[in-house]
């Protein structure tokens, strides 16, 4: 049982909301968008082969629910932050694929004019602040952001992704203290695929169920979630959500979902089994929506043929023009650094 | 004017910057109901309430990264570390998160924050505890570095720095909080990358800011009492932007520049000096730039050896002489 701080299990205060029934259209828009992280995806290791794309990338693939479910039970108002990570969570935040391809191939039409990379998707708009690529130090940006509203007495709640590798960083666990010391909104979710790059959760945490390390430790109550359910994720996270609405400070999530490619493109992945890979994948976030919207006959094999080439076809355009645009001019290495610039600075 | 000193020429200037936008706030070790650790924020807590005068737990990584974090969202966090040997345990949040964003979202974001408290080697304080840290984060493009020398300068450059869109790193010295200056009671401001001439001289540029322009300024006096040299002593008051301009002005007057700093030798802001020197004005020096730093130890606990290890008044009084060619 993990207690809230006041004595209070945190069970009867935080339950998944099985009332909340999403509609068939939000269930097929969620659909969508876990086709469209997929085949963007996809698009990005085969660009990531044919040396499009630079340095680290790291695909969501297998992980899809977790990003749309959670994004979807969100405001607009509200933060959202993660890790290196990222192409999943931006899409699932609205935004447009092109600028994200763009930004991969380093163009001056990328989201960041390409000087972020694959691992720096920014959308200040759509309050979406990154993108962090040093394990867990965008942990403590999450209680910044959190802090500012809670100052401003606005009603954000922010929402913090990371692996479970940043739980063994320092940053985490300053952070979990201040949010847990200052009464923070903040969900903080942990999206536990089971590999810290390529060791497992075992060989890398002394205690493994996660929410022990939050709840009595910082009076952050946790509880476990199944990410390869997006509805799930969808109402886990409403509750969450509401809960820090409240004034009750911060919580933590544990999301069990797991990652089909390597860590990175360059991950050989010798650490695990492909029958492990396979029995993970009888479970798949898009397959289960796919059924469950079949069982309730609001999507047939005609509809998912359809969608799967109308996505396809989107994200081939998108590939196809950021793949034309054209690079910054090397003039621009000099903007971007400083919001009041000085003297001869080339700004 | 009136003469105050300058901790609470820190103090007014963070109290008026308080009361003229809500968006700032203080954060850091004992600045609330301790008063400060060196008093510097003295009173602010009965003026302006626990929200934003904020007492953080030890946990510079956390509470640095806070104050990243809520200025995205446009607050005007000032992080006060009780020393700056602290920050290097949240060095990344300083040099990797503050000074970056912007940067990697492509404009998107900007990063209002001020970094401020004491820097350099305090009352024999042992190796970990005395680091200048003006090199390291001078270092860092995305950053900007203000070091200032008197209470005047301390006021208006820290009003500066916290309407300052980009993130400050402010070096103050524990050994000049109680020094008196005069501060005018109407407000002012202080530009950054603008060097402040603190003694005009013709026959040797010296550059030096915070505590060792004040060592500076002392040898400068004794050169001139001893043996009628004129020394001009150039404080840059913030580091970057470096205003290299007034410091090459000097050089092509003086002919001959000595820089004065409590930080390493080793790629140390009077090395980059140098090079800007010999790159800009080699035609106009007549010697050399003489470097005057720490020696390149780490600093010792024991009092003579540290005295030894720092640079004092006659060390910088010798590397005028050599500069100039003296003999006597």
């Amino acid at each position: 049982m993990t207690l809230n701080g006041k004595g209070v299990s945190v069970t009867t205060l935080v339950e998944p909301q099985q009332k909340i029934d999403p509609s068939p259209s939000q269930m097929m828009d969620w659909y969508r968008q876990m086709v469209l992280i997929r085949a963007f995806e996809m698009r990005c290791a085969q660009s990531y082969q044919q040396q499009k794309i630079g340095g680290f990338c790291h695909l969501y693939v297998g992980q899809e629910a977790v990003a749309v479910g959670s994004i979807a039970a969100v405001r607009p108002a509200d933060y959202v932050i993660t890790a290196y990570r990222d192409h999943g969570h931006a899409i699932a935040r609205g935004m447009d694929i092109h600028p994200l391809f763009a930004e991969l191939y380093g163009k001056k039409t990328g989201c960041s004019h390409g000087k972020g990379g694959s691992m720096h998707f920014f959308d200040a708009k759509k309050n979406f602040f990154g993108g962090h690529a040093i394990v867990g130090a965008h942990i403590p940006l999450a209680t910044g952001l959190g802090w500012a509203a809670k100052y401003r007495k606005e009603d954000r709640v922010v929402l913090c992704y990371f692996g479970d590798g940043a739980m063994n960083q320092g940053s985490f666990h300053e952070a979990l203290n201040l949010a847990g010391l200052f009464k923070l909104p903040i969900i903080f979710m942990v999206e536990n695929n089971g590999y810290g790059m390529g060791t497992h959760l075992h060989r890398a945490s002394a205690v493994t169920d996660l929410k022990l390390r939050t709840g009595d430790a910082y009076g952050i109550p946790g509880k476990d979630v199944d990410g390869m359910d997006c509805v799930a994720m969808y109402r886990m996270t409403m509750a969450a959500a509401e809960y820090c609405r409240k004034g009750n400070g911060s919580i933590f999530l544990d999301v069990k979902t797991y990652r089909y490619r390597g860590h990175s493109m360059s991950d050989p992945q010798k650490y695990r089994t492909k029958e492990e890979v396979a029995q993970y994948q009888e479970h798949d976030p898009i397959g289960r929506l796919e059924k469950q919207l079949k069982d309730s006959r609001i999507l047939d094999d005609k509809k998912v043929t359809q969608i799967s080439d109308e996505i396809h076809a989107q994200v081939e355009a998108a590939h196809e023009k950021a793949d034309a645009d054209a690079y910054p001019d090397t003039a621009d290495v000099w903007s971007d650094i400083y919001a009041n610039t000085f003297g001869d600075y080339k700004a | 004017m009136p003469e105050i000193q300058m901790r609470e020429a820190l103090n007014q200037a963070m109290c008026e910057e308080m009361q003229r936008d809500p968006d700032v706030f203080l954060i850091g070790e004992e600045v609330a109901e301790y008063d400060g650790a060196y008093k510097v924020s003295q009173g602010m807590l009965a003026k302006f309430g626990p929200m934003r005068v904020v007492d953080a737990p030890i946990s510079e990584s956390g509470f640095a990264g806070l104050g990243v974090g809520a200025a995205m969202v446009g607050m005007r966090p000032i992080i006060e570390f009780m020393t700056f040997s602290f920050s290097l345990v949240a060095f990344d949040q300083v040099v990797n998160n503050a000074p970056k964003i912007r940067h990697m979202s492509g404009g998107q974001l900007k990063v209002p924050i001020v970094f401020r408290g004491i820097s350099g080697p305090g009352q024999q304080l042992g190796a970990t505890h005395s680091w200048t840290v003006d090199a390291l984060y001078t270092h860092v493009p995305g950053l900007k570095v203000v070091c200032p020398t008197t209470a005047y300068d301390a006021k208006g450059l820290l009003k500066t720095a916290i309407r300052d869109d980009d993130p400050v790193i402010f070096l103050e010295n524990e050994s000049m909080y109680g020094l008196r200056g005069e501060v005018p009671e109407k407000e002012y401001l202080l530009p950054f990358g603008k060097a402040d001439i603190k003694r005009e001289g013709s026959d040797c540029t010296v550059v030096a800011w915070g505590h060792c322009c004040l060592i500076a300024l002392a040898a400068a006096e004794k050169l001139h009492k001893e043996h009628g040299i004129e020394v001009e002593v150039i404080d840059p008051r913030t580091l970057r932007p470096l205003d290299m301009p007034a410091i090459m002005a000097s050089v092509r007057k003086t002919g001959y520049c000595v820089t004065v700093e409590e930080g390493y030798p080793q790629c140390g802001v009077g090395a980059e000096i140098a090079a800007q020197l010999q790159e800009n004005s080699f035609d106009y020096l007549d010697n050399s730039v003489i470097r005057v730093a720490a020696l390149d130890v780490p600093m010792p606990y024991s009092k003579p050896l540290l005295q030894h290890v720092l640079p004092g008044v006659d060390r910088v009084a010798d590397a005028i002489k050599k500069a100039i060619y003296f003999q006597g």
